[in-house]
Parts: structure tokens; C-alpha cells; sequence
């Protein structure tokens, strides 16, 4: 049976931990033919150049082919053909699909019609599996482990689907701790708290953002995005109060690392990226190589 | 009193010899029951009341279908637009079982998904949902995967 990637709920644990020791070794040795003679389509029914360059350079030190298009534009799609007419058409050239798409729940579709496997980079504001596992590869390596870890989600907790899927990851591990830094307008939904609570997690809401973060081993930061309020005061109010700047981390933990997704604003200042406690940049790095893992796994190749 | 009403009522839609009546539908909702069961595109003899009295439901609907037995897998789907059906199966006039419908736990096609950039509503596939709760009826899109509540429900 074909594996596909749509969720992060899709890989157990067992999967998980593969997956970290599988990038762990692309990152020793990038580059290995284990696609060779592969055809992989990418397929970006809308932009994103950061998730497609880091798909497409994971394929390439795999030795895989790439086909695809990086806009709809050009596109079949935007002759009105159907989703489910394209992913049928490309699923007669591929080995594998990784697809973009602005509609969610397009991969889970996708994966349905297709008999090659598919990998979702992102389904709306649904899901970006892979963006969760070089998350998690990036705390493993900076960590030394994804136990006992007490992980600060900052900003946009509501609609900021990276912070549910790392949430949904590292609950799956031994005693983490959450907390919360968020206007109540973009708090974390309570379904994402029931499950913390019923895994019997412990985490702690909070709307300040101050010198808490001291406890923290993982700051997770997410833009706070301005079409999100449907008060435009709203946002006046608190788009200046997630902010974080170098002066906040000098009492923070030696161990402690910075994530965000990308792409940043503001809310990261700019005097951070010097400390060696930024870590975003590097995290984006990663990405590749998880990647390259993530494809192994999903082609049965490792 | 009661007994007069229940007299009327009975006057109203005139019995069957075989078959299914199914009580207990808000009156609202009687044709997307129809629609539903696929009423509307059998040879069956079928006859409905509507906006009758119920304590229950304030207005109710009764379908009675002649020669028609539902299996519980068809029924069920009504469950979600009439929670409160009963069925009574009719053999030689009389009354031989009583159902009641059960919300089922997976649901397709029927139900709408309440997310506009859901992939459902904007191309052509059939809905799935996974019922999250079933007293306050909640329903997990299997695309999506955002919850439809039961204020949100709409048919598709």
C-alpha cells in the first residue's frame, strides 16, 4: 500500500523518530542517488518559493527528476481544469506528487485520486506536514532530544497551523510542557487544549509577553497578521506587543533556541539574528534535509 | 382531547397495509427527508401529512410508504435533519416493530461542510465526515478537517 504524507497525525511516533534519524544522516551526506531514475512532480497550485526551492533541491540531492509548475498560472488549472482531473493526468507521468494548494483539504483529495503517493506542502491554512518534522528535527538537534521539553508558542496561536501540528507532534513525547503567549483574539482553540488535557499535559496561557520566557527551552514564533482582526483597532493594540527583541532573551536559558517558520516581519527584531540563540534561519536548513528523509520513507527507499 | 387529536391525525394520512410510516419528522424538514431517502424518484405508494400537531416537535410531518422496508444503514441518514423519527413497520395493518433512527458515525454526502475553502464546495466530491458528538451534533470533515457544528449544518 502507498504511504502518503496530508497530516501530521498520518506518521506515529515510530515514524516520527525515523524520519529524525533518516535527516540526521542526509545531513552527514546530502547527496545520495536513492531516486535515481524517479520522475517527482511538484506541483504549486499557488506560490511559495521557500517550500518549493527546499522540496525541490531535497529531490534533486536524491537524484530524483523534477516536472511540475511553480504558479497556477501555468498551469492547466487555470484553463479550469479540475483538481481532480490534473493529480488523474500527473499521476500517469509521477513516482510522486508533492502539491501546494490554497484550498483545504486539496492533499487528502489528492491522495485519494492518486495511486503514486502524495505529499502535502501545504493546504491552505489546513496543513504543512513537513514543515512540523523539520520543526521537530530542528528541536531534536538543538535539544538533544523531544522529551521533558517546555515549548513557548508565540503570536498567532488561533489560525497559525505550524503551531497545531508541532502541538499534536510533541504531545506524542515524554512530559512536555506548553505555553501559551497570545492576544484573546488569537488564542489556541480550546479542541487543541482538549487534548492536552486529556493526554494529561500541562500548559499555561498567557497574554504578556515578558520575562517568562525564562523557563522555556523552545520559543516558537509566529507572525501576528494583520487580516486576521476583524477590528483594524484590535490589531493597532497588540501588533506591537509580540515582539521579540535581543534585551528579552538575556535571562533566558543557555540552551534555549528561537523558531519561526518564515517568512518573518517584525516580530522577531532584527538584533536577535546576531544572538546564538536565533535559530529560524538554520531551521529553514534543515528543511532539506528533513525533506530528503521524508521522501526516502514515503518511496520505501530507506 | 388527546384522543380526539390522535383520531384526526389518524383521519389525516390513511393507514397502509404494508410498509413503513415514519413519524416524528419537524414539518420543516419533511421534503429533505423525501429528498434524502430518494422518496421522490420511487413508484411506491407513498402519502405525507405535514404541519401537524406534535407536543414534541410543534409542527410535524408523517411519511407512510407502502410495500417499503429500510434497511438501518439508509434511515440513519435522516438523523441528522430528524433526530426524533420513529418508524414503525406495518404488516397486514398492524404494527409489527418500532425504530427509532441513530445518528451514524460517519457520514457522506448529505451535509455540507461549513469552511467556504473547503475543497468540497469547490469542486465536485462527495462530503465525509467523522461524527465528533453525537447529542450536539459536531462533524470532523475528512478534507478539511475543520468542524462542522449543528447550528452550522446545511444540506447539500
Amino acid at each position: 500500500m502507498k504511504k502518503d504524507l496530508i497530516s501530521i497525525t498520518d506518521f506515529s511516533k515510530t515514524e516520527y523518530l525515523k524520519i529524525m534519524k533518516l535527516a540526521a544522516e542526509f545531513e552527514e551526506n546530502p547527496n545520495q542517488d536513492l531516486l535515481k531514475g524517479k520522475v517527482v512532480a511538484s506541483l504549486f497550485f499557488e506560490p511559495s518559493t521557500r517550500t518549493r526551492l527546499s522540496f525541490e533541491t531535497a529531490i534533486s540531492r536524491l537524484g530524483g527528476r523534477i516536472i511540475g509548475f511553480a504558479d497556477p498560472d501555468s498551469s492547466s488549472a487555470s484553463k479550469g481544469e479540475t483538481l481532480h482531473d490534473t493529480i488523474k493526468m500527473v499521476s500517469n507521468y509521477a513516482d510522486l506528487i508533492v502539491m501546494r494548494h490554497p484550498l483545504e483539504g486539496a492533499a487528502r483529495y489528492a491522495a485519494e485520486i492518486s495511486p503514486v503517493p502524495v505529499i502535502n506542502a501545504g493546504d491552505g491554512a489546513n496543513q504543512h506536514p513537513t514543515q512540523t518534522l523539520l520543526d521537530m528535527y530542528s528541536i531534536l538537534k538543538t535539544q538533544g532530544t523531544l522529551d521533558n521539553l517546555n515549548i513557548f508558542m508565540v503570536g498567532d496561536l488561533k489560525y497559525g497551523r505550524t503551531v497545531h501540528s508541532l502541538l499534536m507532534a510533541m504531545s506524542e513525547f515524554e512530559n512536555p510542557i506548553f505555553n501559551f503567549i497570545a492576544p484573546t483574539v488569537l488564542e489556541m482553540p480550546e479542541e487543541y487544549k482538549l487534548l492536552l488535557r486529556e493526554k494529561g499535559i500541562k500548559y499555561y496561557e498567557h497574554k504578556e509577553f515578558t520575562d517568562i520566557i525564562s523557563a522555556a527551552d523552545i520559543i516558537y514564533m509566529t507572525r501576528v497578521q494583520k487580516e486576521r482582526f476583524s477590528d483594524p483597532i484590535e490589531y493597532e493594540q497588540v501588533k506591537n506587543v509580540y515582539i521579540l527583541r535581543n534585551a528579552m532573551l538575556e535571562k533566558t536559558k543557555p540552551n534555549v533556541k528561537i523558531l519561526h517558520p518564515l517568512p518573518r516581519v517584525n516580530e522577531i527584531h532584527t538584533d536577535v539574528d546576531a544572538n546564538q540563540k536565533a535559530y529560524y534561519f538554520t531551521q529553514a536548513r534543515n528543511g532539506v534535509f528533513a525533506r530528503e528523509a521524508i521522501i526516502s520513507h514515503i518511496m520505501n527507499v530507506k | 382531547m388527546q384522543d380526539d387529536q390522535k383520531k384526526k391525525l389518524k383521519l389525516k394520512v390513511s393507514a397502509i397495509k404494508e410498509g413503513t410510516v415514519i413519524d416524528h419528522i419537524p414539518a420543516k424538514n419533511l421534503f429533505k427527508v423525501i429528498s434524502i431517502l430518494g422518496l421522490d424518484s420511487i413508484e411506491n405508494q407513498i402519502t405525507f401529512g405535514t404541519n401537524l400537531e406534535s407536543h414534541k416537535l410543534g409542527a410535524k410531518a408523517i411519511i407512510k410508504v407502502t410495500d417499503k422496508f429500510f434497511e438501518d444503514d439508509e434511515i440513519n441518514k435522516i438523523a441528522l435533519i430528524a433526530p426524533h423519527a420513529k418508524l414503525n413497520i406495518i404488516r397486514d395493518y398492524e404494527v409489527v416493530e418500532k425504530k427509532v433512527v441513530e445518528i451514524p458515525d460517519t457520514i457522506s454526502g448529505i451535509v455540507k461542510c461549513f469552511n467556504p475553502k473547503c475543497i468540497t464546495n469547490n469542486e465536485q466530491i462527495t462530503t465525509r465526515f467523522k461524527v465528533v458528538a453525537k447529542d450536539l451534533i459536531s462533524l470532523k470533515c475528512k478534507y478539511c478537517e475543520k468542524i462542522t457544528n449543528s447550528n452550522q449544518i446545511r444540506m447539500c
